[in-house]
């Protein structure tokens, strides 16, 4: 296996590396594609080859659209290797990844990083809690294992992954104790007005807004314009208090689900010590890339939400361009019409993106918190311990690691990052953008020396 | 005991399933699931404490980015239980506090 040169080695399987395989395979290029989970889909298709009928029905017609790209994947002859977590990559395309049989290495030409996004932090009082988890976490139950919330539960915060969760509860019989909804209702029609993408992607929006009114109408109790969140409980979640219509409330629930948004997993394009930008609208860090998700003068693309959150119909299409890019740098040519229609495509599915970004921001106080909120969760360090570094001359993420701990634990800072840069700047009254990262080196995921010792044999 | 897991997972008949034992005890749980989505269904409470302040923790992600679904795997350390499926017979111990991640090589420790 090690040292086997594909033309095109995928990193992650989700709607962007499918769609880049099936592409890269039609122009005749050899191409794997790696996976740490068990089955490909990425996040939003998860299972989606062997999720059973009445799952089906609970997760709606959208997930359902990812059988499609799923079986053009498998037919279109590109290797995938699952259950390979990629540790390091680089800028000439060496690949090392661990799997149930230790850890291995594979080269390609060309690099597509499709890793997705993750669900951005919620640093609220009481997030450690168990009983506390991402509205996307319960998902992937949802979607994985089939598990649904056994006692009360509570959806908190903003997005469209919540109202989607919602709905697909309620499809699924499940009972809502409340909609805590940091989105105010009047800001559907300010965002309206700002952004006139919203008029290009009215379908979606249409859509979007459907999904919440039939919330609404099942009666479950929404309080829109939430703010000040707050987990209840000592040992494990006991409910979430909150300020609705300038009173406090509680809600007492033993499971908070709480999501504000999504984005770019980016650990990985880091590593390699690429130019990334704050990117003021979305909140979080980007890499810098050409229009085709190239990195600099790199054989490596970045493609879909690793690259900015976009959704999936975008990713898949980011995914392909990507590969017609790669495929032309090598002189080839792509059918005409071909790029025209993608992009053309790219332009619809992301029309509706500023839009959202204005109405689901992210409220500054869960996202910037009060002194005694843990922001590190592995190292255990508070907004307040960070604010202190940056007193004694603390600059960036990056130094906060010669003041305490922050972001050394095995999450490597993905679950703090973008709230200390945020802590951060805020307290030197500088732009994100100013303030840097932490310096991501790999392995990217903590791998146990087990694995070499298995992988020399 | 089972009211008060977090999850639970509705019977399917025909379903496969896998006997594991965490901390001791016995679980029937459906073949192919993950060792995070098995405990957050039949078991309750945290799966770990906290390396500083040794607090409850148990998994909040699902997908391989917070670590805290750490639990020991057949006398392994620090596995990430949402991105291990169950295996008949598997033994999963709670992790506490910090001798949960010797044996690990992590960038984060030498990324200064
Ligand atoms: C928990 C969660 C649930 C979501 N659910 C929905 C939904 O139901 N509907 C919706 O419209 N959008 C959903 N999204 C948004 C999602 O980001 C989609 O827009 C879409 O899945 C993005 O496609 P992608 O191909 O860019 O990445 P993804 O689909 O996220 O795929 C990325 C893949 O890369 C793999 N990967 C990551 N890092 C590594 C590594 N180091 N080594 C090997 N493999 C790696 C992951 O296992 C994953 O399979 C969800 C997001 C999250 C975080
Ligand atoms: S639950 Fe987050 S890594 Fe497993």
């Amino acid at each position: 296996m090690a040292n086997n040169v594909n033309d095109l080695v995928v990193i992650g399987s989700g709607p962007a590396g499918m769609a880049a395989a099936v592409e890269a395979r039609a122009l005749g290029m050899t191409v794997s594609v790696l996976d740490e989970q068990p089955a490909i889909g990425g996040q939003i298709y998860r299972r989606v080859e062997d999720a059973p009928e009445a799952l089906q029905m609970i997760l709606g017609k959208d997930y359902g659209a990812g059988r499609v790209l799923a079986e053009e994947f498998r037919q279109s002859g590109a290797a995938h290797i699952p259950g390979a977590t990629v540790w390091n990559l680089t800028e000439d395309g060496v690949i090392d990844y661990v799997d149930a049989g230790g850890t291995r290495t594979i080269s390609a030409t060309n690099v597509l990083i499709a890793t997705g996004a993750m669900e951005r932090p919620f640093p609220i009082p009481g997030w450690t809690l168990p009983g506390v988890m991402g509205a996307g976490a319960a998902q992937i139950m949802l979607k994985s294992a089939g598990a649904q919330p056994a006692g009360s539960v509570v959806l908190a915060g903003c997005g469209p992954l919540l109202y989607l969760l919602a709905w697909q509860y309620l499809r699924a019989g499940v009972k809502l104790a409340g909609l805590v909804d940091t989105t105010r209702f009047s800001t559907y029609v300010t965002a309206l007005g700002k952004v006139h993408g919203a008029v290009t992607g009215r379908k979606d929006l249409v859509k979007g807004l459907g999904l919440i009114s039939r919330v609404r109408l099942a009666r479950v109790p929404i309080y829109s314009g939430a703010s000040d969140l707050e987990i209840l409980g000592e040992d494990h979640a006991e409910g979430i208090r909150f300020r609705h219509k300038s009173k406090s409330r509680e809600i007492s629930a033993g499971l908070v689900l709480l999501h504000q948004g999504v984005v770019p997993n980016t650990q990985l394009s880091w590593s390699l010590r690429a130019e990334h930008r704050w990117d003021a609208a979305q909140l979080c860090w980007t890499p810098v890339t050409d229009d085709a998700g190239r990195l600099g003068e790199t054989q490596i693309h970045v493609a879909g939400d690793s690259r900015r959150i976009v959704g999936a119909l975008a990713s898949a299409i980011q995914g392909r361009l990507s590969v017609l890019a790669m495929h032309e740098r090598k002189g080839g040519t792509a059918q005409p019409g071909h790029k025209a229609e993608l992009q053309r495509q790219l332009a619809r599915y992301t029309a509706l993106r500023p839009f959202l970004d204005v109405l689901y921001r992210p409220l500054d106080e869960h996202r910037i918190p009060a002194d005694h909120v843990t922001v590190c969760r592995c190292e255990e360090v508070t907004a307040g311990e960070v604010r202190s570094y940056v007193d004694l001359g603390c600059l960036g993420p990056n130094q906060t690691k010669s003041f305490g701990r922050c972001g050394m634990g095995p999450c490597q800072g993905r679950l703090c990052g973008l709230t200390v840069t945020e802590i951060i700047a805020a307290a030197r009254k500088v732009a994100p953008g100013e303030v840097g990262y932490y310096r991501i080196r790999p392995p990217i995921k903590p791998i146990h020396l087990g694995s070499f010792a298995q992988s020399t044999s | 005991m089972t009211t008060e897991t977090l999850f639970s997972i509705p019977k399917k008949a025909g379903q496969a399933m896998v006997r594991i034992e965490f901390e001791g005890e016995t679980l029937h749980v459906p073949d192919g699931i993950s060792v995070a989505a098995a405990l957050l269904s039949s078991s309750r409470g945290a799966l770990r404490t906290s390396i500083v302040k040794g607090t409850p923790r148990a998994p909040y992600c699902m997908m391989g980015v917070c670590f805290e679904c750490l639990v020991e795997i057949d006398g392994i350390p620090a596995r990430q239980g949402c991105m291990t499926l169950v295996r008949d017979g598997m033994i999963i111990r709670r992790q506490s506090g910090a001798p949960s991640l010797e044996g690990l090589a992590s960038g984060g420790k030498n990324g200064e």
